[in-house]
């Protein structure tokens, strides 16, 4: 129950994070004035007559906001009270926390006119928020406790752990590129796609087009980071179900992202499409913070009682793995 | 424990805001900067004896671009008291398309140590169909704006100046006024409202009184200047700005001609 509570929050979160992104491609953030208040109303009294034009989009995402931010509570108090892993009780702290860390900057950037390093940071701990999310609903999942490959000594796949840290690590860093190039207004700093003012590089430079071209080379490293670990899962790990779904889902993820970061140049910053470019930027990081998740599940052994799950041929890949390291 | 005092602690703080903070019906507000002391510069009142004018017209050279299309289907109110298709006000000229109006005119320097009074008259704007009413104005340096929202619908005015201080201000109620008073020259301040993105504004802040708009035949007049050397600018929201250098002698009477043209401007006179 808990578990599918978890992922719940993980579905919430993800309407949060399009109507997050809905804000700023409507250049709707300010449309609210004031905080905690809209219009001198309590946000959760402020009338629907009223919820016009940007307005739906601002005051949306601060009652979608409020949801997830009651459902995180629910969820740490669920996880303090029945999760018998002192560090999962913890955790869930800490993603309350970030929760309301977010608010606070989501109110801290209105107030403040939306600057673009408050704007960036609301932005990067929406990520990081999300992330947190996924990774309690991965550590109540049934695989998750049974243990995935336990018997075979996780921890002897550094290969894998190295590779999907990485892919992460960037795709994170590639978020906050994106997220700076959103909130700097260098989204059409180069305006064509795919090359650059009709070149393979930009013929002339300024900070915006540096930004804008530093997405763009993000996006390169972070598809060819997903490939690889994509090919390295599919060579060692093909019956591994837990990691080839979440890896081949990655690369269409990433596929469609590449897609809807194009359009969204060609279509001069359609919002709708520049938000799905937001929400999918957030599922492929997660979908490869899974792939970490699992790479990593050894190191937890010490905190469960197992029973042996996995195939002989599961394990001496992993042995393999080690070997190779 | 400690840590889940403070979360507690922070929680219940959030939610004492919130809930502190009922429905407003207010119906007028001020966002004005407090103003400064400040001693009256030394300097000299003009002798409307020996002033003279400064006239002229804005022109655009070439075609005319397209004002952009608006939707106001965001907002029913908005649809409502505007039947017919409308468009931004961008470039508004005359009927033979040479002249151009919502062009601020202004004497950017000549005027020395002259002294002028603050006007105590409100200066307005007012947003009535889902538009800002003037598009373009001037208004003197700690003059009072007022700024009224004549709709039956919800807008905030958000002013953006470099040198001011930036304000935000929701009006969600029809007949809201609020006051406030700019407390540096600045050309130009822009207003935009967030909820209805394409109301736009545009108020030039001044230090002294000798400032135009044009009028739809892209005339302006500038009264009242005391004999000098001036640089007169002309800005426009799109096509920028154009200055010219004018001598006016007491009582003589000046023109010139601002010509924009879409990818430039020149001055004559």
């Amino acid at each position: 129950m808990l578990h599918r509570f978890s992922k719940f929050l993980v579905a919430c979160t993800v309407l949060l994070i399009l109507a997050g992104s809905l804000v700023t491609s409507h250049d709707a953030g300010l449309s609210v004035p004031d905080w905690p208040t809209s219009y001198g109303w309590n946000m959760f009294t402020f009338p629907p007559s009223m919820w016009v034009a940007n307005i739906l989009y601002e005051h949306g995402h601060r009652l979608i906001a409020s949801t997830v931010g009651f459902l995180t509570i629910i969820m740490a108090v669920w996880l303090w009270t029945a999760d018998p892993r002192r560090w999962m009780r913890w955790f869930g702290v800490a993603t309350l926390g970030s929760v309301v860390a977010q608010g606070l900057l989501g109110g801290l950037t209105v107030l403040f006119f939306l600057p673009a390093a408050i704007s960036t940071a609301h932005a990067g701990l929406a990520e990081i928020f999300f992330c947190m999310t996924v990774a309690i609903a991965i550590f109540t999942s049934p695989g998750w406790i049974a243990g995935y490959d336990l018997n075979a000594g996780t921890d002897a796949a550094p290969p894998l752990r190295s590779i999907a840290t990485t892919a992460t690590i960037l795709i994170y860093a590639q978020i906050l590129v994106g997220a700076t190039m959103r909130h700097t207004g260098a989204g059409l700093a180069i305006p064509d796609f795919p090359l650059m003012f009709g070149g393979v590089i930009p013929d002339h430079w300024s900070s915006a087009i540096a930004i804008h071209f530093t997405h763009r080379v993000g996006a390169l490293l972070v598809t060819i980071a997903i490939f690889t670990l994509f090919t390295h899962i599919r060579s060692r790990y093909r019956d591994r179900p837990e990691l080839t779904r979440p890896a081949a889902l990655l690369v269409a993820l990433v596929a469609v992202q590449v897609t809807l970061g194009a359009l969204t140049v060609l279509s001069r910053r359609d919002p709708w499409i520049n938000s799905f470019h937001v929400v999918c930027g957030a599922m492929v990081l997660t979908t490869s913070l899974v792939v970490t998740l699992r790479s990593w599940r050894g190191s937890f052994a010490s905190t469960y009682q197992m029973e042996p799950q996995r195939s002989r041929s599961s394990q001496s890949q992993l042995v393999s793995d080690r070997a190779h390291a | 424990m400690r840590l889940r005092n403070t979360w507690v602690g922070l929680l219940g703080i959030a939610l004492a805001t919130t809930l502190a903070c009922g429905g407003s019906q207010e119906t007028s507000s001020t966002s004005a900067k407090p103003e400064s002391p400040s001693a009256t510069p030394a300097g000299q009142k003009v002798d409307t004896a020996t002033a003279g004018d400064v006239k002229g017209v804005a022109m655009i050279d070439g075609a005319v671009p397209k004002n952009e299309a608006i939707k106001m289907n965001a907002d029913p109110v908005c649809m409502k008291e505007n039947t017919t298709p409308q468009s931004q006000e961008t470039y508004m000229v005359s009927a033979d398309g040479k002249n151009l109006g919502n062009v601020f005119v202004y004497v950017k320097d000549g005027l020395g140590n002259y002294v002028f009074d603050t006007p105590t008259t409100k200066a307005t704007i007012d947003q009535k169909s889902c538009r800002y009413h003037p598009h373009v104005f001037g208004i003197m340096v700690n003059q009072p704006l007022e700024i009224v929202n004549s709709d039956p619908t919800l807008h905030n005015i958000h002013a953006m100046p470099k040198g001011n201080a930036e304000f935000n201000n929701g009006q969600p109620i029809q007949g809201m006024k609020m006051n406030h008073t700019f407390d540096k020259p600045e050309v130009m301040v822009p207003f935009k409202c967030d909820v209805h993105g394409w109301m736009n504004a545009y108020v030039g802040v001044m230090s002294n009184p000798y400032f135009a708009v044009t009028d739809k035949d892209g005339k302006f007049e500038l009264k009242s200047l005391p004999p000098g050397t001036y640089t007169i600018e002309a800005w426009h929201e799109k096509l920028g700005t154009q200055t010219a250098s004018v001598t006016l002698g007491a009582k003589e009477s000046k023109d010139i001609t601002f010509t924009f043209k879409a990818a430039g401007a020149t001055a004559t006179n």
